[in-house]
């Protein structure tokens, strides 16, 4: 299949493919080394970073639920530092943009953290703004326009690598979100991140995580995820990292046509170790059977 | 750091059946690969074939047989419930071989298997051939049938306990561990079973000054060292059951946090 092209571009970042790995998923790449051939992943966005190691949440942290999971590991990682000293050095061989996926307590760190991820072996960071603001009452930074915005700003104003804002989708209006992203300055706009939910045992009363709640991921959250993606793509003209319950190249495709111009797979990762392979096989076998060349044909082609 | 190589397998059932009372099961799959090679301890990620499902289930490796290896479950939940349904000559996927399993490095091991616990520490009797004592324990006699028929002519000694006495010494196996060391200079310890029996055993290994391996089990979502749905505190930092364990030196998990 020469004359099919899966590559593609993203604020700069050259990719050998549109598939990319969700923050968290994915762990920091090499544990799947046994399963992916990483000349077809277009990056890999590793593990939530952040300042100082964190043990995170105790207690139950993952549950599964009707087509999805819930989760609440509560961004365990062994912190920047480590991350450059120990993991990044190992994980470059493997020839695939390493993204970091960061998260602060303030706005600041997020400062902070974008200016030592600014190395030449890291192609970009990505925001997570689901986490809690410490200093402004614990919500979420990336419910708010505002707070979101500074957190654009202040890792904009430390890096020179595209900044990739994720978006939560627990708001009201993920359009005025995705407006506010683009007006601060972010350079490229994933979404979803996962939607907030619960499970409880009957028999205990008790809720099954051990941090009461969780962020719901796997099938279950796409069509809510798909819909967000196609709005966005309306609104904003900033490339999209579409992602939330893709198990397979199906699922990939729908995301591209309402917009998306990258996908990243997470849930799917545990399910399927070698998912992102198939995904790349049978995207080449879509074009192909479409009479179509190049994956880049089909972004934003939905006809509604 | 080199992991592990893993495989995904489809693996074909050649015997599926129910084993125990209390909705114990015995499914034996032929994975078409060298099943020899796979440690005592060490388990499989198993994909529920049916789409209702998403997760796969950690289930230990009970036994091997050339390239057929034994998983030995209990039908509790969603998943395992599903799984009983999967017929002989069915193919089941699993991502094998996961974690580390026991170091078999003494002279006079003692297995110590409670409930469901007794299934993995088939393979690890069998690597010891034959010199290793099991001290096993389950509810009641008719749990203990399964068991007993396991270890008939794999160990040099069984001790068997029982909740209610029907079967064996009564009580529970940490209860009996003391007399149970006093007999025989056992220098390891090897214990698989609920949380809070392995604790027990693992204080009496302390205070006995025998060196005491355990298996843990925790929730897990990749099997593969990359979710942490599996972390845990140790001693030597933080670990992740998956990759670092199921099996672990005792002290090591289990110290006053
Ligand atoms: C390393 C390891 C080895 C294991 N070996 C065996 C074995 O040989 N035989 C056996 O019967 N069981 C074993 N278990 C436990 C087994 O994995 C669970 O009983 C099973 O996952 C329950 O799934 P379910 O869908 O039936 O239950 P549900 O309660 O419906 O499961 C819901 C979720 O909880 C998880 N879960 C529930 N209980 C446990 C548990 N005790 N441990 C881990 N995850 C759990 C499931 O994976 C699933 O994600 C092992 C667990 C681990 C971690
Ligand atoms: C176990 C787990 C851990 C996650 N950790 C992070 C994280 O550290 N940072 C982040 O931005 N998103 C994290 N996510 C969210 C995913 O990156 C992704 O946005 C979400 O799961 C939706 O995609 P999916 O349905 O394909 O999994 C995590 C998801 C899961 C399931
Ligand atoms: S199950 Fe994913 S890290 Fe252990």
């Amino acid at each position: 299949m020469s004359n099919i092209s899966l590559k593609t571009e993203i604020a700069g970042i050259k990719m050998n493919s549109p598939i990319m790995t969700a923050s968290g998923t994915f762990g920091f790449g090499e544990e799947f080394a046994d399963f992916v051939d990483f000349n077809k992943l277009g990056a890999s966005v590793v593990k939530g970073t952040t300042l100082k190691p964190r043990s995170g949440n105790k207690g139950v942290r993952i549950t599964e639920t009707p087509a999805g999971m819930l989760n609440c590991i509560g961004l365990e990682n062994p912190g920047v530092e480590a991350f450059l000293q120990d993991i990044l050095p190992r994980i470059k061989k493997y020839n695939c943009p390493v993204i970091v996926n960061i998260s602060g307590n303030t706005v600041e760190e997020y400062g902070e953290l974008a200016k030592m991820l600014d190395v030449p072996d890291v192609a970009a960071v990505e925001l997570n703004v689901s986490c809690p603001n410490v200093k402004e009452g614990g919500i979420a930074f990336g419910v708010e326009p505002d707070s979101m915005s500074r957190v654009i700003e202040s890792a904009k104003k430390n890096t020179n690598k595209p900044v990739i804002i994720k978006l939560s989708p627990n708001v009201t209006d993920i359009v005025m979100m995705a407006k506010a992203a683009e007006k601060a300055g972010a350079d490229v706009i994933s979404l979803i991140n996962t939607l907030m939910g619960m499970a409880i045992d009957v028999n205990t009363w008790k809720p099954v995580l051990g941090n009461i709640t969780g962020g719901l991921s796997g099938p279950a959250v796409k069509p809510v995820a798909l819909r967000m993606v196609w709005q966005v793509r309306q609104a904003v003209k900033l490339p999209i990292i579409g992602m939330g319950g893709i198990m397979n190249a199906t699922d990939a495709i729908e995301f591209m046509l309402a917009g998306a111009d990258a996908v990243a797979v997470g849930t799917a990762n545990f399910v399927q170790p070698d998912i992102i392979n198939k995904i790349y096989d049978d995207l080449e076998k879509y074009l192909k059977e479409k009479n179509l060349t190049n994956i880049k044909q089909i972004v934003g082609k939905l006809q509604a | 750091m080199t992991l592990p190589k893993h495989e995904l397998i489809d693996g074909k059932v050649i015997r599926h059946e129910q084993i125990g009372s209390n909705d114990v099961y015995l499914l034996d799959i032929d994975i078409f690969t060298d099943a020899e090679q796979y440690a005592a301890g060490q388990f499989v990620q198993l994909q529920v074939p049916d789409g209702e499902i998403l997760l796969r289930r950690p289930i230990s490796i009970a036994d091997v047989n050339g390239t057929r290896i034994i998983l030995i479950y209990r039908a509790i939940g969603k998943g395992t419930k599903r799984l009983t349904r999967v017929q002989c000559g069915d193919t089941v996927n699993i991502l094998a071989p996961l974690g580390h399993g026991f170091n078999l490095d003494c002279q006079k091991p003692l297995l110590v298997g409670g409930g469901l616990g007794i299934a993995p520490l088939i393979l690890l009797a069998k690597r010891f051939k034959g010199k290793a004592d099991i001290l096993m324990g389950c509810k009641n006699a008719a749990e203990m049938d399964w068991p007993v028929k396991m270890y008939d002519n794999i160990t040099a000694e069984n001790i068997i306990t029982t909740d209610d006495g029907s079967m064996g010494l009564k009580g529970f196996t940490a209860q009996h561990l003391p007399d149970v060391l006093a007999k025989k200079a056992y220098d390891k310890i090897f214990v698989c079973g609920p949380e809070i029996m392995m604790k027990s055993v693992a204080e009496i290994a302390k205070q006995h000054n025998i060196a005491c391996e355990v298996s843990l089990e925790k929730r897990m979502a990749c099997g593969l060292g990359a979710c942490l749905s599996c972390t845990i505190e140790t001693t030597r930092g933080r670990q992740k059951v998956c990759k670092d364990g199921p099996v672990f030196v005792s002290q090591e998990v289990f110290f006053n946090e």
